[in-house]
């Protein structure tokens, strides 16, 4: 199935190899959040990873910025078609936090501040390639962008990346979570573009 | 839920175009192998260049149910790269490739067992789907109170002006930032947390509500629901801006 569109030029300045297939580079930042935005301050966020036997551990703002944050510069790709390259963050890595866990989990559901989820393998938040990010272009993260910390795994399409993240509940099978419910495909790879299921 | 509209490729053809205000476009789109899709969701469109060079963005649809004709309203955003073709170059009979339905969040079924009113606010072309969900509204006999809130500059910007008009289920309250049309009620400007709370269900009737429009519309008014008592989790918001 080949249509093409005559006389439909596009704009070439924009390619860049960097840019998944679909995907449009832009130079502002979209906003997309199912609902309104929530205002968590730094006192009353906190983060929780949750394990198949109930164990919990625990961070607020404090103890969070101990377990030692770290620059990153990454491109990020939303589902709706725009990307942003180079874009630099600082965030805590999320091995640092999975240090002392135990689990023989394979899968983890994120659950944010105003009780949204989403379901990411761990496979996809360990090993450096996911971090709980608490500034972007060199400022503290803004409410509407998911502040005062949201999760960050930029070689996922950007809604597994949850504002106000709350906590990863680890789980033995995969299950969708709000996101994938609702027509977003359950693991998201934007090279492969997994859109929509 | 009760039917789920499955995702998938199609391709449309232009069945017709019309100029829908000041800078967009109406196009109705035959797709004989489109599922349907509920009031509210969008449709991904992808333009493929004579050397294979695609793009593809994101509209949401103004029709719903089991059709095999989509209808949207583009509006072209200037720097844009998909939406300028769509509202200059598209003609009838040319062939589109779609993917969709798509977003089963953003929508309102007429099955819905939720009897709270609906409350629509509908900032620009953000009343796209909104109107999708009125129009669904039109069609039951009996169901939800609906009212529709539209932030627009002037009345040469309103979409679907007669559509709008022909509402009998859902009362529409229009505010023009710029512009008023002759008559109208109220004086132009933007609008504010009193105006809002004057033209929209109350807090203590619990209605759902549907905002839609540009960010910084979206985040203002779904601000100010708050405030005036909402709760957040009735409220559902689809903001758009940027790459066109």
């Amino acid at each position: 199935m080949a249509i093409i569109n005559r006389g439909f030029g596009g704009r070439r300045g924009t390619s860049d190899p960097r840019l998944p297939p679909g995907q449009t580079l832009v130079d502002d930042w979209p906003v997309l959040t199912a609902g309104p935005t929530p205002d968590i301050s730094t006192d009353e966020w906190s983060f929780t990873i949750t394990t198949e036997a109930g164990v919990q551990h625990r961070w607020d703002w404090t103890t969070l910025h101990d377990a030692g944050a770290e620059d990153i510069v990454t491109d990020i790709h939303c589902v709706t078609h725009w990307s942003r390259l180079g874009m630099s963050w600082r965030g805590v890595s999320v091995d640092r936090l999975f240090e002392d866990v135990e689990t023989s989990c394979d899968f983890v559901m994120v659950r944010t501040h105003d009780g949204y989820t989403t379901n990411v393998p761990l496979d996809d938040l360990l090993e450096g390639q996911a971090w709980i990010a608490t500034e972007a272009d060199g400022e503290p993260l803004t409410a509407e962008h998911g502040g005062p910390a949201r999760l960050l795994v930029p070689h996922l399409y950007f809604w597994k990346s949850a504002k106000w993240v709350a906590e990863m509940r680890m789980m033995p099978t995969d299950e969708p979570g709000f996101w994938e419910q609702n027509g977003y495909h359950l693991r998201g790879d934007p090279w492969r573009e997994e859109r929509y299921w | 839920m009760t039917e789920r509209f499955r995702a998938g490729w199609h391709v449309g053809r232009v069945a017709s175009r019309r100029p829908e205000a000041a800078s967009a476009v109406r196009l109705a789109i035959d797709v004989p192998t489109w599922p349907g899709n509920h009031a509210g969701s969008h449709l991904d469109i992808r333009l493929t260049a004579p050397d294979g060079y695609q793009a593809s963005r994101s509209y949401s649809i103004a029709s719903s149910g089991p059709t095999t004709q989509v209808v949207l309203a583009v509006d072209e955003v200037p720097s844009g790269e998909v939406s300028p073709y769509l509202v200059h170059d598209l003609r009838e009979g040319d062939e589109l490739e779609v993917h969709g339905p798509l977003g089963r969040y953003f929508v309102w079924t007429p099955d819905d067992a939720d009897p709270a009113p609906v409350q629509l606010i509908a900032g620009g072309s953000g009343v796209v789907p909104l109107f999708a969900m009125a129009s669904a509204r039109e069609q039951e006999l009996q169901g939800a109170d609906f009212r529709l809130l539209y932030s627009v500059r002037t009345p040469d910007d309103v979409f679907f002006a007669d559509g709008l008009a022909a509402l009998a289920k859902t009362r529409v309250d229009m505010v023009y930032t710029r512009r008023s049309a002759a008559g109208a009620p109220r004086r132009p400007g933007r609008l504010t947390r009193e105006s809002l709370a004057e033209l929209t269900f109350p807090a203590e009737a619990v209605p759902r509500i549907f905002v839609c429009g540009p960010t910084p519309f979206v985040e203002t008014v779904s601000g100010w629901l708050s405030e005036l008592g909402h709760d957040p989790a009735r409220i559902r918001a689809e903001r758009f801006g940027g790459s066109g």
